[in-house]
């Protein structure tokens, strides 16, 4: 019996220490704008989450950089990222960041997610016109 | 008027459902069998309800009455037919509704089928049936009503949300709730052990095969939660550790630990604790599951509507909770077990550590998800640890329990001698250690691959080994081979059906293995004419048509893959919905045995020149849904009615 005790104990503990392990490597700091400016450490990873800066937003899809600042009302931070915003980022929009701060005075993001408003839209007609001129351009008849 | 009707009849099948489970529990106390029988038909009564609730709202769908307030935010007229029927359970209200229903029918079959093989431990399994039901039914009559009158009656709805416009969610969530709510069933009797202090085998053998049926529909419902996430979201993968996902996979690994604990206390009378604690344990999990997707408390992809619901949820929890330890502490002398470990190297220890490793999986699912309150709770620091935690204290468990997977059927009881280890493990080891090597030689560099692919033939050698030999000796008794291998898969179907599960769990490891080691991808902006490369294929952006549909307008992308050889055009679109706010991806793929070529439509010019495509090759994800099948076939034959204890 002892041995199963012992053994019991040896799991245990190598059970805690793979998730002190685990938590320790692959923690993610929630922080605003303002948090990160007051104390950013290089290197360390942090989810940044603020409202995109109205007119920050560049996407330049030929080298798939896309840049832009968020903001939580005291502060603004730069944030460059490789790759196609997701379908729901956009400009005065809410975006949560994954990554990290590099010393250059720019926050570089892995990951991007944009943050989804549970309420659904009612349809109006500007954003259906929207859609109609959208599928006239593409189908070539609004030139 | 439909409103009212749904809302009376939910309200009589809360008072039935309240009536049956204490006539039940007063009728099993006292002995009288007339309360049984009242309670009895109180759950026939419920079940008739529940459907007809269940079918007036699906008509209220059909014929778009947005009087009521739970359809017209759920559909509106451009909703084809067939999503107004998934509609039905497409919002929380809706998929309380199919949950009670689910509830209903298992409490219907168990009447049915026990009432008179299971007189002591029967009243009590209703009893608690009925009860949990009525806190079902009482959540739908106060916290999310279904059935609430609105108006001004709209001249149209909102629209079902467009990610479940798809066939995955008939199958789904159906599967999951099938899973979920079968759990309830050993819980029930595990109860009626607690209640009655027959806490033997009794019970565990009248719910072995509901264990099953319950973990197979969760299983199957995990797998095709992947399947949807996989060709739905976009995102090229099929399990994200997303706290919904992994609501789901905690009752799936403590249910996955009580299928094999079972086994122990059947031939060796220990273990009978541990059982029941699994039991509540499972059956807990799924409530919390639903508490904390529905609460609110953790932000997940899953944008479920929240609401006072999950204070209900946590509150029954904390009850079913409380009542089932009490229980346990009362019969706490008759749960001792009989039976001693002999062995450290025997299969009641293989079996054991199973367990242990599935309960450690299981915990360490439940701590990270919910780590981010702990942290805000403790520290007052918004934290989160995401997938690399999961896959990085998980993944070591889960080789072992694959390698145990190999150990556990084979090894002998008791204790094992060194020829039995030698006997069995020999060639099978061999085997692993040459799959290994040749996952090297081949040019695998990972080592977590080579000791998944090292386990996997480890555990296929066992399986090939006992199979081998049972065939041999029914041929050596003048069976020629057929016969001998279907009548020993009939003959020992519980046996047999474990190792098909066994081979398709094997399977489904082997493919998650292959996708999350070899998968590429890459992102490019193309004009039309242009090509993009990756590993060996090349992708050509043909151009981009416009499309009206019924609910929404789509644009869709032309891709020509090739190899050398044109192999398809693939078509990813984006979808506008007039009632969301952005675009919906719709990928498209081209599905293989070695690999799925998986394309994205990401950013387009609106003018058509240029768009940007995400490309993947993912690698072995097939194998994932083969194992899928797999393991249903091995399922089933777990379930057919036992041979040997009929014949």
């Amino acid at each position: 019996m002892t041995k199963f005790i012992v053994g019991g104990a040896v799991i245990a503990c190598a059970l805690a220490y793979m998730i002190y392990a685990g938590v320790t490597q692959s923690v993610v700091y929630f922080v605003t704008p303002g948090e990160l400016r007051a104390a950013a450490v290089p290197g360390k990873a942090y989810r940044l989450g603020g409202m995109v800066v109205p007119g920050s937003l560049k996407w330049e899809p030929r080298t798939l950089d896309l840049s832009f600042a968020l903001s939580d009302g005291t502060a603004t931070v730069p944030v460059r990222h490789k790759g196609t915003p997701p379908d729901l980022f956009g400009e005065s929009r809410g975006a949560v960041v994954e990554g990290s701060w590099v010393g250059d005075g720019y926050f570089r993001a892995t990951l991007i997610m944009a943050k989804h408003s549970e309420e659904y839209k009612a349809p109006h007609d500007t954003s259906a016109a929207g859609y109609k001129e959208l599928i006239k351009t593409l189908r070539g008849d609004g030139r | 008027m439909t409103a009212d009707l749904g809302f009376g009849m939910t309200l009589v099948a809360l008072v039935l459902a309240v009536y049956g489970g204490a006539a039940a529990g007063v009728g099993a106390r006292t002995g009288r069998a007339a309360l049984v029988e009242s309670a009895q038909h109180a759950a026939l009564g419920v079940f008739v309800l529940i459907t007809a609730c269940f079918a007036l709202l699906t008509y209220a769908f059909l014929t778009f009455d947005f009087s009521v307030r739970y359809v017209a935010t759920n559909t509106n007229l451009g909703t084809p037919f067939y999503y107004r029927i998934t509609g039905v359970w497409g919002a929380l209200e809706g998929s309380i509704i199919l949950w009670s229903w689910m509830l209903a029918l298992y409490t219907l079959i168990v009447v049915l089928r026990h009432r008179s093989t299971a007189r002591e431990l029967y009243p009590w399994a209703l009893a608690t049936m009925l009860g949990i039901l009525a806190f079902f039914l009482l959540v739908m009559t106060v916290a999310a009503p279904p059935f609430q009158r609105l108006t001004p009656v709209p001249a149209d709805g909102r629209g079902l949300n467009p990610l479940l416009e798809d066939t995955g969610m008939i199958t789904h969530p159906v599967a999951l709730y099938l899973g979920f709510t079968g759990f309830t069933v050993p819980f029930a009797f595990a109860m009626a052990a607690l209640a009655t202090g027959r806490v033997g085998d009794a019970w565990l053998a009248l719910t072995r095969r509901w264990a099953i049926v319950a973990w197979y529909f969760l299983s199957l419902g995990l797998l095709i939660g992947g399947w949807w996430s996989y060709h739905v979201l976009g995102w090229g993968g099929y399990w994200a550790w997303d706290p919904v996902e992994n609501a789901a996979f905690m009752p799936w690994l403590t249910g996955t630990a009580f299928l094999h604990s079972v086994m122990i206390q059947e031939r060796r009378r220990m273990l009978k604790l541990w059982n029941i604690s699994l039991v509540i344990l499972t059956f807990g999990l799924t409530l919390f599951g639903t508490f904390l997707t529905r609460s609110g408390v953790i932000a997940s992809v899953h944008s479920f509507t929240q609401g006072a619901i999950g204070i209900l949820f946590l509150s029954f929890l904390a009850l079913v909770l409380l009542t089932a330890l009490g229980l346990v502490a009362w019969r706490w002398e008759v749960l001792r077990s009989q039976g001693d470990l002999d062995s450290v190297v025997s299969r009641e220890s293989a079996f054991l550590l199973n367990n242990v490793l599935l309960v450690a999986a299981a915990f360490t699912v439940f701590f990270g998800t919910v780590f981010p309150l702990l942290s805000e709770a403790v520290r007052g620091v918004k934290v989160s640890v995401g997938a690399p935690f999961f896959n990085q204290v998980n993944v070591p468990l889960f080789l072992s329990l694959i390698f145990l997977m190999g150990v556990g059927p084979l090894i002998a009881w008791r204790r094992a001698s060194l020829d039995n280890l030698a006997r069995n493990f020999l060639w099978p080891v061999v085997l692993g250690v040459v799959a290994a090597a040749a996952a090297f030689v081949l040019g695998v560099r990972s080592s977590l691959a080579a000791l998944a692919f090292a386990a996997a033939a480890f555990v296929l050698a066992t399986i090939a080994l006992d199979f081998g030999r049972a065939t041999r000796a029914r041929l050596r008794a003048g069976e020629s081979l057929l016969p001998a291998m279907g009548g020993l898969v009939r003959r020992h179907n519980r046996r047999y059906g474990g190792f098909v599960v066994h081979l398709g769990i094997l399977i489904i490891a082997l493919g998650v293995t292959g996708s999350q080691a070899w998968s590429v991808q890459t992102e490019m902006t193309l004009r039309p004419g242009e090509t993009a490369e990756l590993v060996g294929y090349r992708v050509r952006f043909d151009g981009l048509t416009a499309v009206e549909e019924s609910n929404h307008f789509k644009v869709v992308g032309a891709f020509t893959v090739s190899n050398g050889r044109v192999l398809g055009v693939l078509r990813p679109a984006k979808k506008f919905y007039p009632q969301e706010q952005s675009p919906i991806a719709y990928v498209d793929y081209r599905l293989g045995l070695k690999e799925d070529i998986y394309l994205v439509l990401g950013d387009f010019a609106r003018d058509g020149r240029q768009a940007t495509v995400k490309l993947q090759v993912n690698r072995l994800v097939s194998w994932i849904w083969i194992g899928g099948a797999v393991l249903t076939l091995g399922a089933l034959l777990a379930i057919l009615p036992d041979r040997r204890a009929t014949a």
